[in-house]
């Protein structure tokens, strides 16, 4: 209930901040359709395989769609300077600078998942609530750290190099597979054996289909900001050229 | 997506090999899987090292499917396309990757075999011999370029 309403909210400041500043329509949709994603989620759900497609939407879906809107941009943008100096100090920090490592992102992210559905975390969620918050809480805010590790287009403080970005979002991608093998083979406590190779299968397939997306964004990122200097001197010397062109008319 | 320290023609080399890796796994997954069903997601004999071994192969044939792609494109881009060399590449690549998955995956860490209910023999001969000779087209193929001049 109460993530619910931070991000109902979250979604409602987002729209209001955009109207005041000049912000590309796709960014806030992108938004809106990443809270309805991850509110679509929160609920109690019956069954392994339905909390699977939960954990598809408000672990990786949702998150992608928030990074693309690119929210930091348009926090510092909309806040008085004083304050979005601040928030760019706290941004440059160590410790921010380690959270967001791609690594450290990772870790929390797919490590997490390790931990909820290996041991008895998984089974203690549905009789505690507080705990059912939390555990959903850190899913959907860990996969947005490692989303925006990976592709994120906000101001970084602490930016990293394509190479090392795609060894770690390889090396996640196979953790996340891995796991979902593994619970197909070892079902969580609570779990029956064809729920879990169902919601196994669940986790492998649409992850993959995510990941993919994931996958060309970063890639297309990398091709773009390697083009070859020479093909923008062309570009600027067409430019110019038509430039004088219209001058002269 | 360039790597500043590769040349042109190992980049149209490495380019091929990343397509071919990600293209083999592609339709290991779509043929073999998805459509004939004739691997299982997961076999009850298999070891923990073919899991993680598994796990990683499929993640950055996934990754390689895309950056191979990126980097053709990229290759195009600046004129520096050899098509040749290229194939070479994908064939190296392609072959390289299901040798591995025939002989370690399947045979030795037994992630799942080729087939079930049937007389494996056959099944991993051909697969491994279609590897073999992508292998040896692939070689022929980058060699050959190697004379060529540079454009």
């Amino acid at each position: 209930m109460i993530l619910t309403t931070i991000l109902v909210l979250g979604g409602l400041l987002y729209l209001f901040a955009a109207r005041n500043t000049h912000w590309p329509p796709y960014r806030s949709l992108c938004w809106v359709l990443g809270i309805l994603c991850a509110v679509s989620v929160i609920k109690p759900h019956t069954g392994f395989a339905s909390h699977m497609w939960g954990h598809l939407l408000l672990g990786m879906q949702a998150p992608l769609l928030m990074v693309l809107s690119r929210p930091v941009t348009l926090v510092l943008r909309t806040i008085p300077a004083p304050l979005a100096r601040q928030l760019t100090r706290l941004m440059k920090s160590r410790a921010f600078g380690l959270i967001s490592d791609p690594v450290t992102a990772s870790v929390l992210n797919i490590g997490g998942l390790w931990l909820l559905y290996t041991t008895n975390i998984y089974a203690h969620m549905h009789h505690h609530a507080v705990l059912h918050e939390l555990i959903h809480f850190h899913v959907w805010l860990a996969g947005y750290f490692f989303t925006a590790s990976m592709i994120s287009l906000d101001p970084r403080p602490h930016p990293r190099s394509f190479l090392y970005r795609s060894i770690v979002l390889v090396i996640a991608l196979a953790a996340h597979g891995i796991l979902a093998k593994y619970i197909y083979a070892n079902p969580p406590l609570g779990v029956s054996a064809e729920e879990a190779e169902q919601g196994a299968m669940i986790m492998y397939y649409g992850g993959d289909l995510i990941d993919l997306v994931l996958i060309i964004i970063f890639c297309h990122q990398w091709y773009t900001v390697t083009r070859p200097r020479v093909a923008r001197f062309r570009e600027k010397t067409v430019c110019f050229a038509k430039n004088a062109e219209i001058s002269r008319k | 997506m360039e790597v500043k320290s590769m040349g042109f023609a190992s980049r149209n080399l490495w380019s091929g090999i990343l397509f071919g890796v990600g293209f083999v796994a592609f339709i290991d997954e779509m043929v073999f899987h998805q459509l004939l069903h004739w691997h299982h997601f997961y076999d009850k004999s298999t070891t923990a090292v073919g899991l993680v071994s598994d796990g990683l192969f499929h993640a950055f044939s996934w990754f390689a499917t895309v950056a191979g792609l990126f980097m053709f494109a990229d290759l195009r881009r600046r004129l520096t396309l050899r098509l040749k060399k290229w194939w070479g590449g994908f064939l190296l690549g392609g072959g390289v990757f299901q040798l591995y998955d025939g002989i370690i995956q399947h045979m030795m860490m037994r992630i799942h075999q080729i087939r079930y209910d049937v007389d494996i023999f056959p099944y991993d001969l051909a697969w491994n011999l279609i590897a073999a000779a992508m292998i040896l087209a692939g070689t022929l193929l980058v060699l050959r370029q190697k004379g060529e001049r540079h454009l």
